[in-house]
């Protein structure tokens, strides 16, 4: 039987999405440091990558990092993510059986960063890795609310829950499969074994 | 049917960008749909969407209050909407009333009912389609042919041709630059759009959630960047809880394009923020228009279980032929020609529900799980009953429904039939009636019907010859070996005396195929029942199955032929009812007592259902009595190479594939089997006559699987199958011949 985590990688690079797996924060923010530098070569400008908050930048020093990528901006506004090549997120799930991530991205930078830039990075926890959706679910709503074995669960769910399986494609022309029409043209996931379900290790 | 209804079946068919492209994809659909469904349970998903989705059905209104209340909990506006008219009337209101000059709509096949588009542009609000298909099409002027892929019908150099004309720039028609294009055009809709106007997929009622499925994520930016967002949701999109969104997401994506999970599924319970800090103003609008009239017809309520998938069709051999543009409706295809009837009116229906041969390949499929080849014979059936059929159809349903005129008719027609008449094939049929036989030769009517042949096979080695094999003379009494067959197959045989051989009994029931064109399929069955120690009767009164009355919406002529053939096979004293036609076969078994159901003659079921028991097609009979070492077929002879087709009813109603093809294994047949061995022919009894110009390129394509065979044979259990792929065959000078499973098990047994 493979792991939640090798289902989720083979599932999510066969929609074309690219899966790279950290075991930790500095390993992982070194990774998407060196990778947003390397998309932005010569065409450095100011929010040419736009991160938007997420428990993976807790306690970190943003201004440092922007003077590591210069391009790098942490601000999300609807005039930074439409000109950002890149965009940069935390997911909160993974589901192994169809390499999908979900987020709970009520709040509008989450859908920006993911949606306008035609790269999207996006960060998940190795152990927030599911089953399937019907598990992811039942971690955002269960109906009395209070469901002892999913301390997730809420009593309504989040008034905007996004599910990204690999990136943005069409096959309307012709049928032939063509990637990146209104979303990202690449989907890069990077997993992270330090990161617990909802935010940093450590602290469950 | 109308004749500009025709012209453009003919149109489509001449199309080759159309018929190319929708071919490749349907081939390719098959294979990507099963590989979705690897180790997915599909009938125990679709029991549970029929379960969850014929459940909420049968609770519209209550369901539609529910989520009302919880979406307007978590600060929604939810409006109730009848009439199409009453959503357009809201959502031009609402877009007056706040400036809106450009709207960004993501795919909704409810606003396309309602031509909600037409509505707001004719106000001056500019509406942008930004789903790429439907924004092709819109550009183009044109309506969608496919529910899923709207543009399939186009090529790329028609799109380059397009989107030039609206960016004034010359494109070549490389297809990830055109996408390009439509990204960099539609984003600045995008950015600049006043109000974003979805459909959803599924509605949860304990949550007020919408759920929105697509792949190219313009309904996340349709819901995020526009600080009004307007959804249009058909009442039938309701089920009660969260929980339910998993088995519809589960088969949803895997249906529709072969995929595991679209790219992106949207949840939306509430408002979210805007970009500005502002909460988006959500307006949720609940359309009825007909659906809740739909849900109180008994018949009917199944079709809003429908996820509009499209797989109906994907797997249409029609469908794939003609493409969506031919049902000139907005929804299209066999669950289309039902929306169709509702949604818009029953005659509006007419000409889309004459399009279906009724193999059955929809039903299989959907995930929805809706009868939907049974509920397009019910719409055929109100709209005879509403129209009347036409003075053709009732000309010949008078004869059929006269047993001595039809039967003498038949037999008259094979004297008048010699001018024409080739090795058995008539190739050209005079003046009118020249377009039934143009694409393929029809069989000429035998000299001699099965029912004159019939008396002259000699069964009197067929166990004890104390009755007489003729049906009309069979005893009333019962013995207690035809009672309990069972025990009398057991009873010991005496050494030295004559086998004493017990002997079971059947009726054949040959169906007009077999008794006027080829009755030598007839003989074949006797044969091969006689050595298994089976008497044959065959009583005389019977008549047409009703099968071609039924399909065409006759269902009176149906019942009469019902009647007659009951009466006369119930007369007789067997063990079963044969057939060697899959459709009389399921006449007898299956739809007897579904016609008298539908005309309310709930009197004559139990008679049915008595009949129905004793009913069997000849491969599964064969099949066991060949396991029970009945019957025994030589062995050791190599026969070479065949191939075998699948006829719809076997196999998708019978659920009968494995007998014939392990009875010809067994009789030393080398089985190779046949690109799409169980699509349909294109026969469909009738619709070959009513639909030449789609019969014959189905049956093309039938031909050319076979040939690719290089088996120089063909077995089928059907003898319309039979008619047809001879009769292609014959016309196209092909070597490869046909038979009916029976005539190739008669030559081999012992």
């Amino acid at each position: 039987m493979p792991t939640l985590f090798e289902s989720f990688q083979s599932r999510a690079q066969a929609v074309s999405a690219e899966v790279h797996r950290l075991s930790t924060r500095a390993e992982a923010l070194e990774f998407i440091l060196d990778l947003v530098r390397s998309l932005e070569g010569d065409r450095i400008q100011p929010s040419f990558a736009v991160w938007a908050a997420c428990p993976f930048l807790d306690g970190l020093d943003t201004a440092a990092l922007t003077e590591r990528a210069p391009g790098l901006a942490f601000q999300v506004t609807r005039g930074s993510a439409s000109t950002a090549t890149v965009g940069i997120s935390q997911m909160d799930l993974g589901l192994a059986d169809t390499g999908t991530l979900v987020q709970n991205a009520t709040a509008v930078e989450q859908r920006l960063v993911s949606t306008l830039p035609s790269v999207h990075i996006a960060i998940v926890a190795t152990e927030a890795i599911v089953p399937d959706l019907g598990a992811a679910l039942s971690r955002f709503y269960a109906k009395d609310g209070k469901d002892p074995s999913k301390q997730q669960s809420a009593a309504s769910p989040p008034p905007y829950l996004s599910f990204i399986t690999g990136p943005s494609r069409t096959a309307d022309i012709e049928r032939v499969l063509t990637i990146g029409v209104h979303g990202p043209e690449r989907l890069i996931i990077v997993c992270v074994d330090e990161l617990c379900l909802n935010g940093l290790g450590g602290g469950q | 049917m109308s004749s500009t209804f025709k012209q453009s079946i003919d149109e489509a068919v001449h199309n080759s960008n159309l018929t190319g492209a929708l071919g490749r994809f349907s081939e390719a659909y098959r294979e990507g749909r099963a590989k979705a469904y690897e180790g997915v349970d599909f009938e125990a998903v679709r029991t549970r969407i029929a379960e969850i989705k014929g459940g909420a059905a049968a609770h519209l209104d209550e369901l539609a209050d529910e989520f009302k209340q919880n979406a307007e909990a978590r600060g929604a506006k939810v409006f109730r909407a009848s009439s199409p008219e009453q959503v357009k009337d809201y959502i031009l209101k609402l877009a007056k009333s706040h400036g809106v000059e450009l709207i960004v709509k993501s795919k909704s096949m409810a606003s396309e009912e309602i031509h909600l588009n037409k509505h707001l542009e004719a106000q001056g609000i500019h509406v942008a389609e930004t789903d790429l298909g439907e924004w092709i099409i819109q550009l183009a002027g044109q309506r969608p042919s496919h529910m899923v892929m709207p543009a399939i019908h186009l090529t790329r150099e028609e799109v380059a041709e397009i989107f030039s004309k609206e960016v004034n720039e010359r494109l070549s028609s490389d297809i990830p630059r055109l996408v390009k294009i439509a990204r960099r055009e539609l984003r600045e809709k995008f950015l600049n759009a006043g109000m974003g106007i979805s459909g959803a997929n599924i509605a949860v009622a304990e949550t007020g959630t919408l759920v929105i499925v697509t792949n190219e994520g313009n309904a996340r930016l349709v819901t995020t960047l526009p600080k009004i967002h307007v959804a249009i949701v058909g009442l039938e999109k309701l089920v009660p809880r969260f929980a339910d969104v998993a088995p519809i997401l589960t088969a949803l994506p895997r249906s529709a394009t072969g995929q595991l999970l679209t790219s992106y599924v949207t949840m939306i319970s509430g408002p979210a923020p805007n970009t500005d800090g502002s909460l988006k103003d959500l307006h949720i609008i609940l359309m009825d228009s007909h659906r809740t009239e739909m849900a109180g017809d008994g018949k009917f309520q199944q079709a809003l279980q429908c996820i509009r998938c499209g797989s109906c069709l994907n797997v249409c051999p029609v469908y794939r032929l003609v493409g969506g543009h031919v049902f000139s409706k907005v929804y299209m295809g066999g669950i289309g020609t039902i929306l169709t009837a509702w949604f818009d009116a029953l005659k509006e229906s007419d000409d889309m529900q004459s399009l279906c041969i009724q193999c059955g390949n929809c039903k299989e499929v959907c995930p929805g799980k809706i009868d939907i080849p049974d509920l397009i014979l019910e719409l055929r059936r109100r709209l005879t009953k509403d129209n009347g059929q036409s003075p053709k159809e009732r000309a010949i349903f008078a004869v059929v429904n006269n047993r001595r005129v039809f039967h003498a008719m038949l037999r008259s027609a094979s004297l008048l039939q010699k001018p024409f008449e080739k090795d058995g094939f008539i190739r050209h049929l005079p003046l009118f009636l020249s377009g039934m036989a143009d694409f393929r030769s029809l069989p000429a009517i035998a000299g001699k019907p099965f029912r004159d042949v019939f008396p002259t096979i000699d069964q009197s080695e067929v166990g004890r010859t104390s009755r007489s094999a003729r049906g009309l003379q069979a005893p009333q009494q019962t013995s207690p070996e035809q009672a309990f067959p069972e025990r009398a197959l057991e009873s010991p045989r005496g050494s030295g005396e004559p086998p004493h051989q017990c002997t079971d009994r059947a009726a054949f029931f040959a169906g007009c195929l077999i008794d006027f064109a080829y009755p030598e399929m007839g003989q074949a069955v006797v044969k091969v029942l006689n050595k298994a120690g089976i008497e044959v009767a065959f009583p005389d009164e019977q008549t047409c199955c009703g099968a071609p009355a039924r399909y065409s919406g006759a269902y009176e002529v149906a019942a009469k032929n019902a009647s007659d053939n009951i009466t006369a096979l119930l007369k007789q004293d067997v063990r079963w009812v044969v057939s060697a036609c899959p459709t009389c076969t399921v006449a007898l078994k299956h739809e007897f007592a579904a016609t008298f159901e539908s005309l309310g003659r709930t009197g004559e079921i139990a008679r049915a259902e008595e009949l129905a028991a004793k009913v069997v097609d000849f491969s599964t009979l064969v099949r066991t009595l060949v396991e029970e070492g009945r019957l025994k077929l030589k062995s050791g002879v190599d026969l070479g190479t065949l191939t075998y087709h699948d006829s719809c009813h076997m196999k998708r109603t019978l659920r009968v594939d494995r007998q014939p093809r392990e009875l010809l294994q067994f009789a030393g047949y080398d089985l190779v089997e046949m690109k799409e061995s169980d699509m349909c022919c294109g026969m469909g009894g009738s619709y070959s006559l009513k639909m030449p110009e789609i019969s014959a390129p189905i049956l093309e394509r039938k031909l050319v699987n076979i040939e690719a065979t290089g088996a120089p044979l063909v077995a089928m259990d059907c003898p319309g199958c039979a008619m047809q792929i001879r009769g292609g065959l014959d016309k196209k000078g092909s070597a490869v011949r046909v038979r009916h499973t029976a005539e190739l098990i008669a030559d081999m047994v012992e």
